[in-house]
Parts: structure tokens; C-alpha cells; sequence
């Protein structure tokens, strides 16, 4: 919202510049910055009256007007604007001007008139973004004189970002308020005197719901003269404040609320129907609103009713039907006090802004209706004449919003400052708190209304704080009662897996949590996933199942600006549907694309594959009694041939798997990339190490190459030979598998180092021999295998 | 016999000068010292002298054999250094060639960035606490004295799920609110995590971290807050920071505050924060009565876009890997 600050200064003035006045409303909790009104005001525009206006000898589309700018002389000055005619004032930039934007102004000859200058519309001026025709202005308005005296250009705008308990605020009598009490002045609000009630007519007021409406004011005001015209200061306030003058009694009410923070509705008094009904919607109920939107209304939202159906949407937005117009000349004047929460909900129900649902959402002082009617109600006899009638009152303003006790102990506690006892009064005195004693460290406060917001003693603590200035509360150093908190050694953290991926080559990222569904589905094509009900993108509409909807996308993205090879990671939260609920469970994937070294001069080229984040992916795995297993096994978006689960146990833990060509060709990956993903509270869990006594014994190692067929499993051949040899086996490692000539087709040879070891003696060579000799002939029976060499 | 001697040295020490290789030196050893070498043949003459003669001829002989020795030993350590240098010289690289493998990774920046916020507040006594992220609307508003009407609401618009009552956490706040429900104070925890908010533009992104921070004990006030956080921002920032504390408005504290800090000439808005609400308390069961607490939240990302110099937020979810690379 913004304020002009001269206006603001008819209502208090302190000695001090608007800046300085933002930052002090700034250490108080408000939001506000200075700005100027203009930051290139016109320079040599006057005010100019019209004294004739004939049609341009050549140009069709031109006027010449003689022009009256104060001086003895008339000037001639030729227009294009349609509304240019004799007897109006308007704005004349004379020779020598210079308009915002830098255009600069001189003597003209146009089509063969001489032109002394030229007459400005309101956007030629810098006063509005666009405008039709000239800007017309009072018709008392003094020609020759400067136009940013007789606007008031001269001017600053706070600009107010309020928090939403603050709507007391919302208007230059409030912003006054709190000012007075920030520097600790006294008022001078302008005088209201009261209206003139010279009519009698009344409309009746019925208020079903009394908690949507605890306070309604009305009022008829007959004979208003349609012709009358807002003035120029009033349009500039408006303007200031970002509202465009429309018809007098709209620009009154606006004015009004801007000036004590009560918005008001006028309707046309002719187009309503018996009483007045403030209630409830019934179902099925519609209302066409001033924005054109119908309004489908629902039994939550509250109405302005009268004998022929809804009016308005009370507090958010009136009808098209009973709006005033143009010919109106009698009006029926509300202002009413409305339940913030109806207000908030009716807005959001049917997405309405207005300037009124604003204010009313964030709660109208319930003491202002009368005040604010009675303030409206003269402007508009000055302005526009008219009998006012006496008013229709439904329901009562309170004396306080509420009254609080409140304990010296609880300032010094929860502010952890102590402030003296004999300040507390005086502090919330500038705010209007009335405070009676109760004894020497309590009072009673008694809160004006429209501080609604302060409702809890918390709330007057931090009044108190900030009238004393947070700033002069010191940091005080802590005697912190800490809590011990459990450090468990055998629980991973994420840092040492996010580490030693990184050690490995790996780039960690980030991506969003929603994904595209198209992706999802391919790529998970099983597994439900939850929708948004309001996401940003359609590509950002379902949360993610899987982490690699992400990894891929971050690797198209890569891809498409040149980037060769890429190994990432990400851990975070996946989501499913869980019954009526969700589930989420916390991954670690990573992608490894490209080659399966950076490019270098040492080492052959060759495309990563399996085995290489295989290896990757075993370094993450914990120590564990329970050992983790490879099992080969199909996912719908892995090679099936190249792909595993990953269990721990019997657990379930994870995949890896180099991507389905047909998905590596769908989503124009070049080559497959190799994907694996973690359940990341499954890895976590280590055991804590009870290490053995090293055996002094020396070892012995004995090589073996097996020759069997291609689908029996490495793994199945190592368990077939610890079983055989027993606990003298102490380690095994495969160091070549073949494939090729002296083989039977379809078979392959493994060739694996055996070390053999006993804690408590020497081993003999028939001791190995004879392990050697079991292992050779389980392997033979368990999976046809033969010896090649030992 | 004395001419024999001399004569034989001199041809020997000249034959052992003109040797050139290892293997040479040791066929020579054998020649002259070894069993049956040309020196130790003379001393097998020893026996058939004349008893007076034999003192001093044994004396002469074993003159010389020492001088070939040394001579031998002295040749072949000479051999052996200059085969060491050919063969150092034939052995020397290109230190300068880059070395073979993996190159190194690297983290994410926002993970830097939690991570050194998460290390500061451990080191002050927080833990870390973590929470789900998809939520019900008692734990991210209404616990947190923010009422289905509440206009604070309209301040972040929040992703709902499609057919359910469950939506985006909006902040980490009901990490907060599950521990105080679990947990007796004292209480001192920091929730880091992902947040949503319907909201994307240089400075927005629809998911962004927080790390929001909870203090519940014995009289804890104002005054703490403002001494912790303080603390957090002069070792976040590696400097003396200059903090303002203003009065804000967050539903769920009171009195609340914004933190801005000093950066170049400006007054920048870092974080939120404040006493918690006593509602918020009696919504977890904690006495407002006889424990009071403090609560601040803080944007990771905002954190890291000045630390790290970066103006747009969107970068951060872009992973574009010349821009994470960066921050290895």
C-alpha cells in the first residue's frame, strides 16, 4: 500500500524526512519504504484554461485553442485531443517545458498554424500510464499556475509492506496512530464535524449473522447532483495510492477508507428491493460481481441481500446490479464491520482481490463504522450535495478489543531484558493501552479496538519491546540448558556417503521433487505416484518415485550443452500413495554416463559400465552381518540382462542397472547410461567392528581355473567353493574370466587366487591339495564344473 | 723376483683402469686374487724360499694384493655409479603429465551450505532433527497458531495432493512441533530440509531448504535469540556481523522479529524468527507457564547466494555442471 506523506502530515508531523521516517517504522515491525511520487517531474507546465477551440484550417483532426495561462496575453496552442473545447482547464507545457521522459517543448508551426506550446494529457505528464485526451482539472483551478503546485507534486510515497496483524495500519489515520507513538507526539488529526442529516428516509437493516457481521451502519443520501466532479486533490490522493477516480461517491468512499481504513460500499437506491439482509449464501445462489466473474455462492460465504436475491459478496466485492452509475443520484451508504475469517475464506473460495477484502481479511477496527459513515457522508454533501438520513445501526461497537493482565515477571522473561516497572505504563500509553494496577508489578490493560490484534499477554510483551527498541535489548550470553543428545556410532551419516561418492568422481545434485509424469511413468511405470492438485508446471506435477527421473533429466540437460561424460548422485525423499496417506522413504541414486574414466593419455578409453558402478555402489555398502547380494533380476526401465537387485539379507534394498536401450533411444540418451538407487535408511545401519587376532600363521595361496557353463553365477561358483573347503579357505579372488579357444561353447573360465590359512598350525601341501581336491569335486557335482589348472 | 712383482701390479692396475663393465671387474678379481689368480700363485711360492727371503717377499706380495684390491673395488664402485646414471637417466619422466584415474567430485553447493549451518548450530548444542515432507495441515498451520482463516496463509501459497488432505510442507516448522510432541525440553534442535512454496522467479524457486532452529527451556527470551543468533551469523559469514533485529510478525512466535544484517551499505533480510506463541506450546503440551522457548527459520539458499556471490536462485536446481563443478 502506498501513502502520500503529505497527507500523512496533516495528521501527524514528525520532524524528521520520509526515509527517516521509514526506517523508524521499519525497527518498529513495519515494512515501509520512502520513494518520490515522481522521479522526473514535468518542469514549465502550467495550468491553462481553454478560452476557444476552432477547428485547425488544414487538418481535420486538429484544433487551434486560444488559451488563457494567467498572463495578459492569450496563447494559441495546437491540439489533437478529442476532449479539447472552451471553458475547461488543463495542463499546457509552454515553450522552454520539459516533460518526463526528456521531451522537450518549443515553439511549433503545425500544418501553418503556429503552436505556443502544447496542452499535456495525465500520461504525457508522467501521471498515469495511459490516458484519453487531456487532462481536465478543477474548473477553479487558477490558470498559470504551476502544475506541480496545484497537484501537489512535491510529494514522497511510503510504501507499506504490512504483516497481516497489522491492518490497523492499513490507512493514513492508523499509520498516524502508530507514528504518534513511535516518536511520542501528539496528533493533530484534522477536524470531522459531523454530518447534516436534512433527510429522513431509512432502510430497514436485518443481520442474520451476527459473528459474519458484528457491526453494520447504513444510511440513504438522496439527491445527489450526478454532475458533480471529483476534485483534483482528492484524485491525486487516490492516485497516489494506486486508485483511479471513477464517479465521485466511489472516489469518496475509497477516499475514506484510505483515510481511516473502513471500506465502504455504495449502492444505487433505486435498484434495491425492500430491506437490507446480511446472511448467509444459499446453495445454488449466483452473483454477477463488478469484475463480470459469476460467482457460484456457497452457504459459507456471507451476502448483502435485499428482497430480489444477493447484492454483494459482503466485504470482498460488489454486484453489477445495485452499483451506483453515472445517473445516480441517491444512494444507500454502507459501512459494516465483518468477521475476518468469512472474509478470507469468501476471497479465496471464488479468488477475488480487491482492495476491501484486504482490509476486511485482516480485520476492520469494529469501533470505526459510525466515524468512517459520518466522515463519507460529508464529503459527499461538500462535494455533491445531497440530504442525508438518519442512521440504520445493527449491532454495537465495543469499548476495547480486549483487556489483559500483564506481569512485569513475563516482560523480563520472554524479552530475557528487565524494563523497569514505572516504564510499562508509559510505553503502552503511547499506544493507547489504558493500564490500571493491580498491584505493583501487574495491571489490567485495557486495548483500543482497533488494536484486535493484541489479544494474549505475549502479544503486549512485544508491544513493549518494540516501543523500547529491540535494539537495546542486549544478547545475552547463554547458560543453555542442554539437552545430551544420542550419538550413535553405528548409524552412517549422510556426509560420509555424500563423500566418499564425491571421492569417487561423482557430482552431486539437486533436483526438484516433482517430476514429469510422462518420465515417471516410463521409467516407473508400476508404481503409483501422488499428483499435485495446483503444480506450477505440467512437468512439475507429480512427486517423485524414484530419484532417476531427475538424475536423467540432470544428464539431458548436460548432454544437450556438450557435456561428455557425467557421473551423478542426489540423495533425497521419493513419495508413493500409502492407503489414504503417503509414504515417503529417503534415497541415494546416482547416474554414471560417458566414459568410464575422464579422458586422459594413460589409460585406454572404454565406456563405464556395470562394473564399474557396481564397484561404486559396494563402497557404500556398510559392514553388515548380513550380507548384501547382487541378484540378477528385471526392473522396467534396466537392461534385463544387466540389471540386479540389491538385498541385504533378504531385505530388498535397491537396483542397479544400465537404462533400457528402448528408453536410452526414447529419450535421446545416445548411450545407456548406468543407473542404481539405495534405500538410504537400509544403508545407514553398520555393524560396529569386534576384529579378530591376526593369525601368525603363514598362508598359503593356491590359483584355480574352473571351466563351466555361462549361466551358472560367479557367486554361485565362490559358494560352492567355501562350502567345500571350509574354514581353512581364508579369502578368494577372481582374477580373470575367458571366454574363447580351448573352451566348450557356451562355457567360460573362471580364474581365481585362493588363500588358504589355519590359526593354529602350518598348513601342509597335502592339507591344500586336499581342500583343493574337495573344492574340485563339489564344483563338478554341484555345477558341472571341471578344473583347467591348479 | 722383484721386477716380476712391480711389473706384475703395473699391468694389472693398468688392465683394471681399462675395464668398462661389471662383469669384467669380477673375471679380473678371479684372475689375479682368486684361487688360482696370478697373485695368489706367487704366494704358493712362499714355501720354496729361503726363510729369510720369504718375511719380506710375503710382506711385498701382500702389498700388492691389497693395492689390486683396492684398485678392483674402487673400479667397480666407479662401474656401478655410472650404470646407476644411465640407467636414472633412461628412467626419467614427465612429472609434468597428469596423473591416471578417477578425478574427484563434489557436493552440491546447498549441501555445503547446510552442512556448514548444521555445523555451526551442533557446536552450540543443536541437534539435527529431520522430518517428512509431505504433511497434514495440523502440523504445518494449525499447531502453529495459524488457522484455516488466517490471512498468514496467504502469505505462501502451498502445493496440495490431488483427492487428499496432505500438502507440501510449506516450512520445517512441523519437524518442530513432532519433536516438541515426542520430547521434554530442554529441547534444542535444527530441522534442515526441503520446503515448497507455489512460487518461481529469480529469487523464488517452488522448492528451496530451510533450516529452522527451536529452543524450549527455562526462561528463554529475547535476549537469547539474540545472542545465538548473532553468534551463528558472525561464524556463518566468517566475520564480525552486523545484526538489526526488527519486529516482525510470524503467526506461531511472540514477540517475533526479521534479522537483517549489515552487507556493503545495505540492511538485508536474512532470517525470521521470535519467542514461540504460547498457543503453539499448549498445541504440543508443553507449559507456556513454565517453559518458554525461542524459534527462527532461514532460507539455505538465500545464505549461499550471498555467500557465494550467485543472483539467481534458479541456478541451484538447474545443475548445470559447469555451474556446480564450480564448487568443488
Amino acid at each position: 500500500m502506498k501513502l502520500s506523506e503529505s497527507w500523512l502530515r496533516e495528521w501527524v508531523h514528525p520532524s524528521a524526512s520520509a526515509a527517516e521516517i521509514a526506517h523508524k517504522l521499519n525497527l518498529a515491525g513495519l515494512e515501509a519504504e520512502a520513494e518520490p511520487l515522481a522521479s522526473d517531474p514535468p518542469k514549465g507546465v502550467v495550468v491553462a484554461k481553454i478560452i476557444s477551440a476552432v477547428p485547425h484550417p488544414q487538418a481535420e483532426r486538429l484544433r487551434v485553442c486560444e488559451v488563457n495561462v494567467g498572463a495578459a496575453q492569450t496563447l494559441s496552442i495546437v491540439c489533437g485531443a478529442a476532449n479539447a473545447r472552451a471553458g475547461i482547464l488543463v495542463p499546457a507545457a509552454l515553450p522552454g517545458a520539459r516533460l518526463p521522459g526528456g521531451k522537450e517543448i518549443g515553439h511549433a508551426n503545425l500544418r501553418g498554424v503556429d503552436s505556443a506550446g502544447m496542452l499535456c494529457s495525465a500520461s504525457e505528464l508522467g501521471l498515469a500510464e495511459k490516458s484519453d485526451g487531456l487532462l481536465e482539472l478543477d474548473l477553479d483551478a487558477k490558470p498559470g499556475m504551476p502544475i506541480e503546485q496545484h497537484l501537489g507534486l512535491d510529494d514522497q510515497l511510503l510504501n507499506l509492506e504490512l504483516t497481516p496483524n497489522r491492518g490497523d495500519c492499513l490507512s493514513i489515520a492508523g499509520l498516524a496512530r502508530e507514528l504518534a507513538a513511535i516518536y511520542d507526539l501528539q496528533q493533530t488529526a484534522p477536524v470531522m464535524r459531523p454530518a447534516v442529516v436534512s433527510g429522513y428516509e431509512q432502510v430497514d437493516v436485518l443481520v442474520d449473522d451476527s459473528a459474519g457481521c458484528p457491526h453494520y451502519c447504513g444510511r440513504v443520501i438522496t439527491k445527489i447532483n450526478p454532475k458533480a466532479r471529483t476534485p483534483d486533490w482528492m484524485r491525486e490522493r487516490l492516485r497516489r495510492s494506486g486508485i483511479r477516480a471513477i464517479h465521485p461517491v466511489v472516489d469518496i468512499t475509497n477516499y475514506v477508507m484510505l483515510e481511516l481504513g473502513q471500506p465502504l460500499h455504495a449502492f444505487d437506491r433505486a435498484s434495491l428491493r425492500g430491506a437490507i439482509h446480511v446472511r448467509r449464501a444459499k446453495a445454488g445462489e449466483k452473483l454477477t460481481l463488478l469484475n463480470e466473474q459469476i460467482a457460484e455462492l456457497t452457504p459459507q460465504d456471507l451476502l448483502i441481500a435485499d428482497a430480489s436475491g444477493p447484492l454483494v459478496l459482503a466485504g470482498v466485492m460488489g454486484g453489477t446490479s445495485s452499483g451506483v452509475t453515472p445517473a445516480t443520484t441517491s444512494i444507500f451508504l454502507e459501512s459494516a464491520c465483518f468477521d475476518p475469517a468469512t472474509i478470507a475464506g469468501a476471497g479465496r473460495r471464488h479468488k477475488l482481490l480487491s482492495d476491501s477484502r484486504y482490509r476486511n481479511e485482516r480485520g476492520v477496527d469494529p469501533g470505526l463504522q459510525r466515524k468512517a459513515l459520518d466522515r463519507a457522508t460529508t464529503l459527499i454533501e461538500d462535494l455533491c450535495g445531497g440530504d442525508a438520513g438518519p442512521i440504520t445501526e445493527v449491532g454495537r461497537a465495543p469499548t476495547y478489543a480486549a483487556t489483559i493482565r500483564l506481569r512485569l515477571s513475563q516482560v523480563a522473561r520472554l524479552l530475557g531484558h528487565e524494563i523497569a516497572a514505572r516504564e510499562i505504563p508509559k510505553l503502552l500509553s503511547r499506544l493507547r493501552i489504558e493500564t490500571q494496577s493491580e498491584s505493583a508489578d501487574t495491571w489490567l490493560a485495557r486495548i483500543p479496538t482497533y488494536r484486535y490484534d493484541l489479544r494474549i499477554e505475549a502479544d503486549l510483551v512485544e508491544e513493549i519491546g518494540r516501543l523500547y527498541g529491540y535494539e537495546r535489548i542486549p544478547a545475552r550470553a547463554y547458560a543453555a540448558q542442554l539437552p545430551l543428545n544420542p550419538v550413535r556410532e553405528t548409524q552412517r551419516s549422510a556426509n560420509a556417503a555424500k563423500d566418499a561418492l564425491a571421492a569417487r568422481g561423482y557430482q552431486e545434485v539437486v533436483t526438484y521433487s516433482f517430476v514429469d509424469p510422462r518420465l515417471q511413468s516410463q521409467l516407473d511405470p508400476e508404481q503409483p505416484g501422488l499428483m499435485l492438485d495446483n503444480p506450477i508446471a505440467e512437468t512439475m506435477a507429480v512427486m517423485r518415485t524414484s530419484l532417476w527421473s531427475g538424475l536423467i533429466s540432470t544428464w539431458q540437460y548436460n548432454r544437450q550443452r556438450q557435456v561428455p561424460r557425467a557421473k551423478l548422485f542426489e540423495l533425497g525423499a521419493c513419495f508413493a500413495p500409502d492407503g489414504a496417506g503417503s509414504r515417503e522413504s529417503v534415497r541415494l541414486g546416482g547416474l554414471v554416463a560417458g566414459s568410464a574414466l575422464p579422458e586422459q593419455w594413460g589409460e585406454k578409453s572404454r565406456a563405464a559400465d556395470f562394473y564399474d558402478a557396481k564397484a561404486d555402489v559396494a563402497a557404500l555398502l556398510p559392514p553388515s552381518s548380513e550380507p548384501f547380494v547382487f541378484a540378477a533380476a528385471t526392473h522396467p526401465a534396466l537392461h534385463p540382462g544387466q540389471s540386479a537387485r540389491i538385498l541385504r539379507g533378504e531385505t530388498p534394498i535397491g537396483w542397479l542397472g544400465a537404462l533400457h536401450p528402448r528408453l536410452t533411444q526414447t529419450l535421446d540418451l545416445g548411450s545407456a547410461p548406468l543407473l542404481f538407487e539405495l534405500d538410504w535408511a537400509s544403508l545407514r545401519e553398520a555393524r560396529l567392528p569386534s576384529p579378530e587376532p591376526i593369525a601368525e600363521q603363514p598362508s598359503s595361496r593356491r590359483d584355480l581355473a574352473l571351466a563351466v557353463a555361462e549361466d551358472v553365477s560367479v557367486d554361485r561358483v565362490l559358494a560352492a567353493i567355501r562350502e567345500a573347503a571350509g574354514p581353512l579357505l581364508r579369502s578368494v579372488s577372481v582374477f580373470d574370466v575367458y571366454r574363447g579357444a580351448g573352451l566348450t561353447p557356451g562355457h567360460k573360465s573362471v580364474a581365481m587366487g585362493l588363500i588358504f590359512q589355519d590359526r593354529s598350525r602350518t598348513l601342509s601341501l597335502d592339507d591344500i591339495d586336499a581342500a583343493v581336491g574337495e573344492i574340485a569335486a563339489n564344483v563338478s557335482t554341484k555345477l558341472g564344473a571341471s578344473v583347467r589348472s591348479r | 723376483m722383484n721386477v716380476d712383482l712391480d711389473q706384475l701390479r703395473d699391468e694389472a692396475l693398468a688392465q683394471i683402469a681399462a675395464v668398462a663393465e661389471a662383469s669384467a671387474i669380477e673375471q679380473l678379481r678371479v684372475d689375479l686374487l682368486g684361487k688360482k689368480g696370478r697373485v695368489t700363485e706367487l704366494l704358493k711360492q712362499l714355501g720354496a724360499m729361503p726363510a729369510d727371503q720369504r718375511k719380506a717377499f710375503g710382506e711385498r706380495v701382500n702389498r700388492v694384493k691389497e693395492s689390486l684390491a683396492q684398485a678392483l673395488e674402487s673400479r667397480a664402485s666407479a662401474i656401478n655409479d655410472a650404470e646407476l646414471d644411465r640407467r636414472l637417466k633412461a628412467e626419467t619422466l614427465d612429472v609434468t603429465l597428469p596423473g591416471r584415474g578417477e578425478g574427484v567430485g563434489g557436493l552440491h553447493p546447498v549441501t555445503r551450505t547446510l552442512r556448514r549451518i548444521e555445523s555451526i548450530f551442533n557446536s552450540m548444542g543443536f541437534e539435527t532433527v529431520e522430518g517428512p515432507e509431505i504433511e497434514d495441515d495440523w502440523h504445518n498451520f494449525q499447531a502453529l497458531n495459524i488457522p484455516e482463516s488466517h490471512p498468514a496463509r496467504a502469505m505462501q501459497d502451498t502445493f496440495y495432493l490431488l483427492n487428499a488432505a496432505r500438502l507440501l510442507r510449506t516450512h520445517t516448522s512441523p519437524v518442530q512441533i513432532r519433536t516438541m510432541q515426542a520430547r521434554k525440553p530442554p529441547i534444542r534442535i535444527i530441522c534442515p530440509g526441503r520446503v515448497y512454496r507455489v512460487d518461481f522467479d529469480r529469487t523464488h524457486s517452488p522448492m528451496f531448504h530451510q533450516v529452522e532452529g527451536l529452543y524450549v527451556a527455562e526462561n528463554v527470551g529475547l535476549a537469547d535469540l539474540k545472542h545465538d543468533l548473532q553468534k551463528f551469523l558472525s561464524l556463518f559469514f566468517e566475520r564480525d556481523a552486523e545484526a538489526m533485529f526488527r519486529p516482525s510478525y510470524f503467526p506461531f512466535v511472540e514477540p517475533g522479529a526479521d534479522v537483517h544484517m549489515k552487507w556493503g551499505d545495505r540492511w538485508l533480510e536474512l532470517l525470521g524468527c521470535g519467542v514461540i506463541h504460547p498457543n503453539v506450546l499448549n498445541a504440543v503440551g508443553i507449559d507456556p507457564e513454565r517453559y518458554s522457548g525461542y524459534a527462527f527459520g532461514m532460507g539455505a539458499e538465500r545464505l549461499a547466494m550471498l555467500r557465494y556471490g550467485v543472483d539467481d536462485l534458479r541456478l541451484f536446481f538447474n545443475n548445470d555442471l559447469r555451474f556446480l563443478e564450480q564448487f568443488r
